[in-house]
């Protein structure tokens, strides 16, 4: 048993040295997840702070005048133009010169004075309909300030309904709180899984591995051997990318570090497991890189980072049962934004055992097989 | 004279000669190497059905509780109206803490809170709701947000309708949403989805195979014979470049009949911009692999400068306006954002020359760049 440890330490120390020995390999393992933290922490935001958007106002009076002036004091929207004539709405929309163009009609004071409702229109560019989405929801609850001013201005009989909203555990809706926790899983998976996939696969094309196979290793520690590594060097950059996180974006963590790295642990384990088995199953390192991509591109886009799951088709939302990402994702939001402890986080918990348990044995399986 | 100038046509000759038997060993290597098959049509046809039909940003079907704290006409009627609402699986409660409760466990996203007094209140014109959203995925909850806030709006609006003595708000907002009148995030999403797979596709294609050949020696095997680098280079792009477009041609025909993403500009600025796009990833690869040397250098790279950086500096997702400044300079840098705001034009809008000139002479500027670079990183180890 001991004989069996200082093994795979050994194969352990000797596969680190061969990953870290080149400044260039360290650089490519360490360097680019705080790089990209940083990068996508400030990219991946749905929030807007920069509308640009064009006026025409056919009315020209105090109302549409004051109405306009809340827009561009709202630090969000800013005015690229004043248009006179309507042709010169789709040229500013069809040219992406702005993103929207609010269009004011004659008679708009006139109706407001006499108390009748007056329209404003909102044209939006949609091609990319989420952001315009939110543009006009933006400028809606601006609209809605105006109202609720005037109302009380000129004793217009009241609202109907005064609907008030608040969100719980993000109150000023930041996509940042919901991004940056997330990045933490999604940085490390790409990056481990390629690392393990690579590394049978490197020793197979340099004809190292039958080297290795004369040795006294047996094939579960060849694995453990391999595995290993790949989670430590997993941990640093997990670790990279939370200090990011606390330190640069400062968001806020309700939850326990340690309740946090129990599941990210879980979720290596997990992700070294599907690297190997990918490992077991390829010849080439290229193989080995087509394979990873082809698991990463499904396991990013399909986690819930950037779309929700809820939004997806049925088949597809089961299909994200398997995907070990989503886990992580969820793990990281439960513990920073809810405080979830590990009762709580037990239905997160326990896929990834499954996920890291059938894909570990399936691995060794397949090295037993190959290698007998 | 006349010598010296059939010697130069006869270099031609031969140079075009070399370059194809390159290509046509490229080619064979191409078919007999299932991965690369894979690569270039399997993977992209696999991507755009799964992610198609995954990646949506549209709302429906979110669970709400609804918490009646009185049991008037009007409360009830406010509640129905989410009940019957397509965007909300509603489920009627009366007590706060029950829905609390179910918001913890996520098993609602928001909660409606119908306050007491609430019947009175509205022929009074103050009658309160109050919308709870579950805010971890904040996009999402602002969705659902403004979802909750409309359908109220409406059912006031139904209540004016109906002749009851209830004036809308003095200034209404009415919304057009142009280019995607029915407000499908698929719309978008799917252009952009072509950009992503276009990036890793290209970038992939090329990236271990001058790399693989470092690696192996073949080559140095191949500078001792008289093929020459341009050539060595046009051998590696073509049969690659076939490759890609046959992939991408697929994706738009799933883009066009599989989603039903309206074309409305036409398919040969189309096709001529996504080719000019095809060349740059191609170069990225070429670039990346005869930089590096080393597959696994090469494959970390490669995956580092196309995957995540096209989903999250490109504008395919997010708006890229609303980036700081730095970002957003880093963003001018990846072609990925130029061909992003060339397909949502040219899908959605038309062909709307002044968004696609710009853009399309970047990109060419960029293939011209990287493929010349490429020739230069390999020319200079050749000594």
């Amino acid at each position: 048993m001991l004989d069996a440890i200082l093994r795979i330490f050994a194969l352990t120390r000797k596969e680190l040295l061969a990953v870290l020995k080149d400044p260039r390999g360290r650089f490519a393992l360490f360097v680019p997840p705080i790089l990209q933290c940083l990068i996508f922490g400030y990219a991946a935001t749905y929030d807007l702070n920069d509308v640009p958007y064009a006026v025409l106002d056919r009315d020209r009076s105090a109302a549409s005048y004051d109405l306009l002036a809340r827009l561009d004091g709202s630090g969000v929207f800013h005015r690229v133009a004043n248009l006179n004539r309507s042709e010169d709405v789709k040229i500013y929309i069809d040219e992406r010169r702005a993103l929207l163009v609010v269009q004011i009609e004659q008679d708009f004071e006139r109706r407001l004075l006499s108390g009748l409702a007056a329209d404003v229109q909102v044209i939006a560019d949609g091609r990319n309909s989420n952001t315009a989405g939110t543009a006009m929801g933006y400028l809606g609850s601006i609209v809605e300030a105006f109202n609720a001013d005037w109302r009380a201005a000129h004793n217009w009989s009241g609202p109907a309904v005064q609907v008030s909203s608040r969100a719980w555990y993000n109150p000023n809706l930041e996509t940042r709180w919901h991004m940056v926790p997330a990045l933490v899983g999604t940085l490390t998976l790409l990056q481990t899984l390629l690392l393990t996939a690579m590394s049978v696969a490197r020793e197979r094309e340099e004809g190292t591995f039958d080297q290795l196979l004369v040795t006294p290793f047996r094939p579960v520690e060849i694995m453990a051997g391999k595995a290993l590594p790949s989670m430590l060097v997993g941990m640093v950059q997990a670790t990279n990318v939370l200090l990011v996180a606390q330190f640069w974006f400062r968001i806020p963590f309700a939850g326990s570090f340690l309740v946090l790295y129990a599941g990210l642990s879980l979720f290596l384990l997990a992700a070294v497991g599907i690297g190997l088995l990918v490992s077991s199953v390829v010849a080439t390192m290229q193989q080995a890189m087509l394979f990873s991509f082809m698991l990463m591109m499904p396991f990013v886009l399909l986690s819930g980072l950037t779309t929700p799951i809820s939004s997806m088709p049925e088949v597809l939302q089961y299909l994200t049962l398997v995907n070990p990402l989503r886990y992580a994702i969820d793990i990281a939001h439960r513990v920073y934004l809810e405080a979830a402890g590990l009762g709580l986080l037990f239905p997160e918990l326990w896929p990834l055992a499954i996920i890291a348990a059938v894909t570990l044995s399936l691995a060794s399986w397949m090295f037993r097989h190959r290698l007998a | 004279m006349t010598m010296e100038h059939e010697s130069k046509a006869v270099d031609w000759r031969a140079k075009i000669r070399r370059a194809a038997s390159l290509v046509r060993k490229e080619s064979r290597q191409v078919v007999r190497d299932p991965s690369s098959i894979a690569i270039g049509i399997v993977l992209p046809v696999l991507l755009i059905l799964l992610f198609g039909y995954g990646l949506s940003l549209d709302v429906t079907h979110v669970p709400v509780a609804i918490v009646l704290e009185e049991a008037s006409p009007e409360a009830t009627e406010l509640a129905s109206s989410f009940q019957l609402s397509p965007y909300f699986d509603a489920q009627l409660l009366t007590s706060m803490r029950r829905a609390r409760d179910l918001m913890l466990a996520r098993e609602v996203d928001g909660i409606v809170r119908i306050r007491p007094d609430f019947a009175r209140n509205l022929s009074l014109g103050k009658g309160e709701v109050q919308i709870l959203v579950h805010g971890v995925d904040a996009n999402r909850a602002r969705i659902i947000q403004r979802y909750a806030e409309g359908a109220i709006g409406q059912w006031v609006a139904r209540l004016v309708a109906e002749g009851k003595d209830m004036p809308s708000g003095p200034v209404t907002v009415q919304n057009r949403l142009w280019f995607n009148e029915a407000n499908e995030s698929r719309y978008f999403l799917v252009p952009g989805l072509i950009v992503l797979i276009m990036t890793l596709i290209g970038a992939m294609l090329t990236a271990l195979v001058m790399a693989r050949e470092w690696e192996r020696g073949t080559l140095e095997a191949l500078f001792v014979t008289p093929v020459r680098t341009d050539e060595i280079l046009l051998g590696k792009t073509i049969p690659y470049f076939a490759l890609g477009m046959i992939g991408l041609g697929l994706c738009i025909l799933a883009a066009k009949f599989l989603f039903h993403v309206p074309l409305r500009g036409s398919i040969w600025v189309l096709a001529g911009v996504s080719t000019l796009y095809l060349l740059v990833a191609l170069g990225i690869g070429l670039l990346i692999s005869s930089a590096t040397k080393n597959q696994f250098v090469a494959s970390e790279i490669t995956m580092l400068v196309t995957f995540l950086p096209a989903v999250m500096l490109s504008g395919f997702l997010f708006d890229l306006r609303s980036m700081p400044v730095v970002v957003r300079l880093i963003t001018y840098v990846l072609p990925a954002r130029y061909y992003v705001a060339l397909l949502q034009t040219v899908f959605l809008a038309g062909d709307v020359w002044s968004v696609i000139m710009p853009n399309a002479a970047v990109l060419a500027a960029m293939a011209a760049v990287l493929l010349f670079l490429t020739l230069r990183t390999t020319q200079k180890k050749l000594e």
